[in-house]
């Protein structure tokens, strides 16, 4: 259904030229769930805008690459058909759910008008189905809630009223970038549940994107996980969690915290920052902070290469010798 | 970048008429005292560029002469008021029991027209250069003193002010080492503002014959002098007149240029905070 | 032994102003009614939702927020009603590592003075720049090429070090951690939680660190404190928090934590609270619980429950009706 080909996406600042998504690829399939998995700077945003050309023209350039939705190539389309596919078929929803509504109109009007772009129906028609839509995501009492403003909700709930208003064109993706980042964590497990509930009743395919390994491993088929613009490593959810073969993802497992580890065990330590774009590291991104960084890292960056079915990897080191390698990173 | 190009020439132009009158004696051709009884309204020439006044002198020597006692009224204003102001500012914002009280005072001071009140404080102490910079202070420190107070407030609750006080460090300090420091971009604007707006003043109270001792070549004295000629000699009001527009417009886009230097919400800063890979990350 | 801090029955709250006279039409109890104590070298984690009211607790501790009522005691004395210069000497042995690294340091002071500033508060100004420099190298910044820069020139987590650094400079006893790691990028978040455990042996500190992340507060904390809308719903020790968890509203959160193991995700219960957090302004009656709870009954919406031992030895519940064994979510296979 969305297949991205060699995808470059450009920014241009004072500071220099950010080479923010650096040849990504992949696909997804109608009905599933991919996580993008990354730190901040990593491109995943960028990325997730790129993908119904959201980022703002200038600093965003798109040198090369094709986003091809259903056969159609979103990067060279015209502006007409670009609009009507937003909302349409393919919806965002955004970590902050405040800014993403207006202040000063009543949820129901702002529900209403989403309704009414994208479908030709009656105002009593488009009312009844916002009724609905709050119903579906969630929202207790939806009728008198349609009156309310954006501020006199909680974020949970703001954030279902989003998820309502990127529903009403039944689109066939939807894109999420951080939606529970900004929520607490039993707010962000009811708005988890809300959007598998989604997706088992329309069959609406996911692009998840977050910070959290744990989030995507509750949501998504598939993870990509992004270091400095490129996807370094590409797998079934499985794959990427029991059969790692990226030191990036690797290191990043074992230096989270987690509530069902023994509590005394040290966390792995990534040395560093993750590194400045303008200005990228020689050879592999990920080396100056790899634990298994050796000469033949500095000389060029790893292509993403096979490890498994379905499973791609971008670093030098085959599996088996990552495999011999993290027994020693463990013991030391 | 246009208003960058704005900005330098408004600078230019300001240091050109303030270096220009402080070295004045070193190279005006002709003396702004000079009387010649022959030589009265002349029109701009050669000789005089921007002609002569009633009683011949020349208007070229006594406009650059009497930038003099404008800059140096508006800076003298601009330093007290501001000193004056961002005192109350900061104590005001950062000691919030004296707030109310020293906020009343100073809104008590703002219900008068700035220009209103200095007319009536030189008319009661008498017209001399003390006392218009006295009068102006007093005029323009309550609106320098607001700014800095909400400049505070905005600050206030920042967690470094927070993290000094945990660490013991003295009110004193906090409020000189931390606060001071991050409130100085709006205080830095608004005293140019003040500059700008005590040449004016002071030009107007000079006009109104309660300024300057009319003796003392200054832009108001000047423009209060020609009225009566104005018919006959018009260049004997314009030229005072476009000197004063010159000078106050060139502070005000001076003004507006720091204020946008410093602004925190200018894009690029924003960038930088909000979206790190948008920049370099620092290293 | 008496506690090193110690917290009693201690209530924060807050008039809410309104209309042109501010008059007070009602208040916010951000803290309301807390028994807490931390003993020597021990790490207190609190832990609890936003609006719970522990970014308050952890200021009050601190001396930034003046308690309505109750006691708050350092090495058994009161300093509740302290006098400015008492909190001047309690400070020397309490210090504070805030949540933002982008805002807690000065912008416009380079980041050696920051950290010389708690020494130059308390006249320790003998060797400043040696010491400065130390500093910085325990918190594992350079001091060659860090000495003279100035905030904006540093990552988060470097900024936090920077943090790190002032709290520790005057070798305090007890520091305060007010969310220190939640701003930080998930790859640098280990590197500061590593240095906080790291100091903690070598300085011999104690810490009150306050987190949202359960997962952060699971791996650093030796005794939990779950916090809710303003009050202590369970206190657990490093062996119970997870495992034993007795609060219907503890275990919610533990089931809610997503973990980075899908097999374990794809099996596991979730508790799913229902409805939203009801507004400090307005608490519940009872049980402040009782409107989410899944195991609430009439008896939650008129008494209120204590923190007491009920089952599990350490391990204090503020529930009518703890959450037995059987009928727990397992959150490890």
């Amino acid at each position: 259904m969305l297949e991205v080909n060699d995808l470059h996406v450009h920014l241009e600042t004072p500071a220099g030229l950010v080479k923010a998504v650096d040849g990504v690829s992949f696909r997804l399939e109608a009905g599933q769930t991919i996580g993008i998995v990354g730190e901040s700077g990593s491109g995943k945003s960028v990325l997730a805008h790129s993908l119904t050309k959201l980022n703002p023209e200038p600093p965003a350039t798109y040198p090369k690459g094709e986003i091809l939705f259903q056969g159609e190539n979103i990067l060279t389309m015209n502006k007409r058909r670009l609009r009507s596919m937003r909302g349409n078929e393919i919806a965002m929803i955004f970590q902050d759910p405040m800014s993403s509504l207006n202040p000063v109109f009543k949820i129901g009007k702002q529900l209403i008008e989403a309704i009414q772009t994208h479908q030709k129906l009656s105002k009593k028609e488009a009312q009844q189905k916002a009724i609905e839509l709050l119903t579906d995501v969630g929202i207790p009492d939806p009728e008198r809630r349609m009156q309310s403003y954006p501020h006199q909700f909680s974020g949970g709930m703001r954030q279902r009223v989003l998820i309502a208003i990127a529903l009403a064109a039944r689109p066939k993706l939807l894109i999420a970038d951080e939606p529970t980042t900004a929520l607490d964590v039993t707010i962000q497990a009811q708005i988890i549940e809300l959007l598998k509930s989604i997706q088992q009743k329309y069959g609406t395919a996911i692009i998840m994107i977050t910070h959290d390994l744990g989030v995507v491993a509750n949501l998504a088929d598939r993870i990509l996980v992004m270091y400095a613009g490129k996807i370094v490593e590409s797998a079934s959810t499985a794959d990427i969690f029991y059969k790692t073969a990226m030191p990036y993802t690797w290191s990043l497992l074992r230096s989270i915290p987690r509530l069902d580890a023994g509590a005394s065990e040290r966390l792995l330590h990534i040395e560093g920052q993750p590194p400045n774009l303008i200005d990228p590291p020689q050879g592999c991104n990920f080396h100056p902070r790899c634990p298994f960084a050796r000469d033949a890292c500095l000389q060029e960056n790893p292509p993403l290469g096979e490890r498994g079915p379905g499973h791609l990897a971008a670093c030098v080191l085959s599996q088996p010798e990552f495999e011999k390698e993290k027994k020693g990173v463990l013991l030391s | 970048m246009m208003s960058k190009k704005r900005n330098l020439i408004a600078l230019a132009i300001f240091l050109l008429i303030a270096l220009g009158t402080i070295t004045a004696n070193l190279w005006l051709p002709l003396s702004p005292t000079a009387i010649d009884a022959e030589q009265r309204l002349l029109s701009p020439s050669a000789a005089h560029w921007f002609g002569t006044d009633d009683f011949g002198r020349d208007i070229f020597a006594r406009v650059v002469v009497a930038a003099r006692v404008s800059l140096a009224v508006g800076v003298i204003v601009a330093i007290v008021a501001t000193v004056v102001g961002t005192l109350i500012g900061l104590i005001s914002g950062y000691f919030r029991k004296t707030d109310f009280i020293l906020m009343r005072i100073v809104d008590g001071f703002l219900a008068f027209p700035a220009l209103l009140l200095a007319l009536a404080l030189v008319a009661a102490l008498g017209g001399s250069i003390t006392n218009i910079v006295i009068a102006l202070t007093i005029a323009f420190f309550p609106v320098m003193s607001r700014v800095v107070r909400s400049a505070v407030l905005q600050i206030n609750n920042a967690q470094y002010i927070e993290a000094a006080k945990t660490t013991g460090t003295n009110n004193f300090v906090i409020l000189f080492r931390y606060v001071l420091p991050n409130v100085l971009s709006p205080i830095i604007v608004q005293s140019t503002f003040i500059f700008a707006k005590a040449i004016l003043a002071e030009a107007a109270l000079s006009f109104l014959g309660v300024g300057v001792n009319p003796s003392t070549p200054t832009w108001g004295n000047m423009l209060q002098e020609s009225q009566i000629y104005i018919t006959i000699a018009p260049w004997f009001s314009i030229f005072p007149g476009v000197a004063i527009v010159i000078t106050v417009l060139s502070l005000n886009i001076l003004g507006d240029g720091l204020r946008d230097a410093f602004d925190p919400h200018s894009m690029k800063r924003k960038k930088k905070k909000r979206k790190p890979k948008q920049t370099a990350p620092a290293a | 032994m008496t506690a090193l801090l110690e917290i009693k029955d201690l209530h924060v709250h807050f008039p809410i102003k309104n209309g042109t006279f501010q008059k007070k039409t009602g208040k916010v109890k951000a803290l309301n009614g807390i028994d807490l104590a931390v003993n020597k070298g021990e790490v207190l984690g609190i832990v609890g939702e936003s609006g719970c009211g522990k970014s308050t607790l952890a200021r009050s501790i601190v001396g930034l927020q003046k308690p309505t009522s109750g006691d708050i005691l350092f090495n058994g004395e009161a300093y509740t009603d302290a006098s400015a210069k008492e909190i001047y000497e309690l400070r020397r042995n309490m210090q504070m590592v805030f949540q933002d690294p982008y805002t807690s340091l000065n912008p416009r002071m380079k980041v050696s003075d920051s950290i010389a500033a708690p020494l130059k508060a308390y006249k320790q100004t003998k060797n400043l720049e040696s010491r400065v420099k130390e500093l910085m190298e325990l918190v594992g910044l350079n001091p060659d090429m860090h000495y003279n820069r100035l905030p904006h020139e540093f990552s988060g987590g470097q900024r936090q070090r920077i943090g790190i650094a002032r709290a520790i400079a005057l070798e305090p006893k007890l520091i305060v951690c007010d969310e220190p790691v939640s701003a930080l990028d998930v790859s640098v978040q280990a590197q500061v939680i590593n240095l906080f455990q790291d100091l903690q042996k070598k300085l011999n500190l104690t810490y009150v660190f306050i987190a949202h992340d359960l997962s952060v507060i699971n791996h650093i904390a030796d005794r939990v404190a779950v916090m809710y809308l303003g009050k202590v719903m369970e206190k657990s020790n490093r062996e119970t928090f997870q495992a034993h968890a007795q609060h219907p509203y503890t275990n919610a959160l533990l089931s809610a934590v997503p973990l980075p193991d899908p097999d374990k995700e794809r099996t596991r219960e979730r508790i799913v609270l229902k409805g939203e957090l009801p507004s400090p302004a307005n608490p519940p009656s009872g049980c402040v619980f009782h409107t989410r709870c899944p195991k609430a009954t009439e008896f939650c919406k008129t008494n209120i429950p204590v923190p007491e031992e009920r089952g599990v030895p350490g391990q204090e519940v503020a529930c009518f009706y703890p959450v037995g064994e059987e009928e727990k979510v397992r959150i490890t296979l």
